[in-house]
């Protein structure tokens, strides 16, 4: 469980989260909202790589102000969305990295049997001793999120993961995101752009605008036009398609003539 | 759930470039007996004819002139060699720019003001005092520099170093002024260009510092590794980012100040090597370190033998012909460098597909 109580941040006069206060997990859990409602702001401040203004964070009981950062380490992982790594870096050594918090780079035979299974769980088996740079944007997102898991946290919190990715790669990142919380019991965080996505694959939705909290909630509760509205400012019509409730954001060029 | 996740194109072999391990041990292999041979062959060269038959004959003043003249000499250059590629390959660690030379940016160039100031201020101090001294101005002038990039708008390429290049100009610009009003231009050309001729024995003692600073640079290699992923990668694993920064920069700085006061400033090497370590073993400093102190100390030994050949029984002093060699190793470089991007990509990075979100 993940407890945000009364969290604010500002920089130079500007509130970029405004007293948020939510529970977030078990399950997949996706931070939605427009572009500068303070989501990769908020999920940074879970994962203490902003000190926190004011407010208070825990992750599994751990203060995340006040513990250890290694014990941290060892309890959440996070992925920044903006990763530009200039290192020649093999994919192997990045995701060994992810073991760093428990073995101080001294990794043991266990340690490498977990990257080995880190690197076949995104299918970078073949690329493993490629560098970063010689690697495709998609193929470098899954080199990082192989290092996550390789990290081996019962919380993982992922900024935008299907950055980057093609149809295929995000469906198949967004159902290894499930299989992480169904059959590893992890608590996963995203943020996401996609409210189709972010609706079709997790338990709870979380709405952020402005920096406020605005609606949290299942999927059902949360693809609704009104609340949409109210996050988005646009409406969105809701569609039912195989029991999935899809939001058709895309508007039409009649609308646009309209207008 | 792996097959789920399909790279397309996972199935081409490995492209050139994407190096084996065992390539790495050869190359430290081969660099460890180049630098052996090359530390041989400075022992026998020189105004002065020794030969191998003399020493095994044991002759008195061929050995002399050994331990007083030729050891030393030998033994500075492969430890500032080291030491001065060791620190580029950290500096460009700290900075994530593999453009930057400690030697170009303002910390070299800080150590000179350092050791300027002293000798003028407190000319009797001893010489460990104004290393001291020194180690202390570059470590300002490290810290300038890297506090100036992170203000930057972007961490364009070739933005960093240039911002560096004018940091050290500004710097240099400083010295020079301060040595011309205090009539020390003479003393101050003795840092500016390396020269290795003036050492003796109980002239390059210190540089044993250097070697510390070096292998305290490998036991952390792990660490500045994790700090070239950025402030996040790192705090996300655990550690503390700052106090990473700090030991980098405190290594740079000891070792530029150390060797700048005893051989004087070694151009391009800090640029130059670990770039091309960077692409014989990556980037991992627990594989690079070791090559990086072969190949900085290789590459100093030979300039030094060249300078002593080239038009005996005169010298050219290291610091010139480190130039010349070392911008030419640089143009190579670039053109690899551009050569392996472009052969190995098996496909061009889709750029931000989301829109990029800063809160």
């Amino acid at each position: 469980m993940i407890t945000i109580e009364n969290v604010s941040q500002s920089y130079d006069a500007e509130v970029v989260v405004d007293r948020v206060s939510a529970s977030i997990g078990p399950g997949l859990t996706s931070i939605i909202g427009p572009n500068g409602a303070g989501k990769s702001t908020l999920l940074g401040l879970i994962a203490r790589l902003q000190p926190l203004q004011s407010g208070r964070v825990t992750v599994g009981g751990l203060d995340v102000t006040t513990t250890a950062s290694k014990q941290l380490a060892r309890t959440l992982a996070i992925l920044r969305q903006e990763n530009q790594v200039s290192l020649r870096l093999r994919v192997r050594e990045l995701v060994t990295f992810g073991r760093f918090p428990h073995t101080g780079g001294h990794p043991t035979a266990h340690d490498r049997e977990l990257v080995e299974a880190a690197l076949e769980r995104l299918d970078l088996a073949s690329l493993a001793d490629r560098y970063l740079d010689q690697l495709s944007g998609g193929q470098r997102q899954r080199a990082f999120i192989a290092m996550v898991l390789a990290q081996d946290t019962d919380y993982v919190l992922l900024d935008e993961p299907l950055n980057n990715l093609d149809m295929k790669h995000s469906v198949a990142m967004m159902q290894l995101m499930r299989t992480l919380v169904d059959e590893d019991g992890k608590t996963v965080v995203v943020v996401m752009h996609d409210i189709n996505f972010a609706s079709s694959y997790s338990d709870s939705l979380l709405a952020l605008k402005r920096g406020a909290l605005v609606a949290h909630g299942g999927p059902e509760e949360i693809m609704d036009t009104e609340v949409l509205e109210s996050v988005y400012d646009m409406r969105i019509p809701i569609h039912e398609v195989d029991g999935k409730r899809l939001g058709l954001y895309f508007g039409s060029p009649q609308a646009a003539r309209q207008a | 759930m792996s097959s789920t996740v399909a790279a397309p194109a996972a199935a081409s072999p490995a492209a050139a470039g994407s190096a084996r391990p065992g390539r790495g041990a050869l190359a430290l292999g081969l660099g460890a007996a180049a630098v052996v041979l090359l530390a041989l062959v400075s022992l026998f060269v020189g105004v002065a004819d020794i030969d191998p038959a003399r020493l095994l004959a044991g002759d008195p003043a061929a050995w002399e002139l050994v331990w007083i003249s030729r050891l030393p000499r030998t033994l500075a250059a492969v430890l500032a060699g080291a030491a001065v590629a060791v620190a580029g390959l950290i500096m460009q660690q700290l900075s994530r720019n593999k453009f930057v030379d400690p030697g170009m940016v303002g910390t070299t160039e800080s150590a000179t003001l350092g050791i300027l100031v002293v000798t003028v201020l407190v000319p009797a101090a001893p010489m460990l005092a104004k290393m001291g001294v020194a180690t202390l101005f570059a470590l300002a002038g490290t810290a300038l520099f890297l506090a100036l990039i992170n203000r930057l708008p972007t961490r364009d390429t070739l933005l960093v170093p240039l911002v560096g290049i004018m940091l050290g100009g500004v710097v240099a610009a400083a010295t020079t002024f301060f040595a011309y009003r205090f009539d020390l231009l003479q003393t101050l050309n003795a840092w500016m260009i390396g020269d290795l001729s003036g050492i003796l024995r109980g002239r390059y003692e210190l540089l044993w510092i250097v070697a510390a600073a070096c292998v305290l640079g490998y036991v952390a290699a792990d660490r500045f590794t994790v700090a070239g992923l950025g402030e996040d990668f790192t705090t996300n694993l655990g550690m503390n980012y700052k106090a990473t920064v700090r030991l980098g920069m405190f290594i740079v700085a000891v070792i530029s100040a150390v060797s700048v006061t005893t051989v004087g400033a070694l151009p391009f090497l800090g640029l130059v090597v670990p770039n091309l370590v960077s692409l014989l073993v990556g980037d991992h400093l627990r594989r690079a370190v070791p090559l990086t102190v072969l190949i900085g100390s290789g590459l100093v030994l030979a300039c030094d033998i060249l300078g002593r050949l080239i038009r005996q029984p005169y010298e050219v002093p290291i610091g010139m012909i480190m130039s010349v060699v070392g911008a030419a190793i640089f143009l190579v470089l670039l053109g690899a460098r551009r050569r392996g991007r472009t052969t190995a990509r098996t496909s061009p990075p889709a750029r931000a597909t989301a829109g990029g979100e800063h809160a």
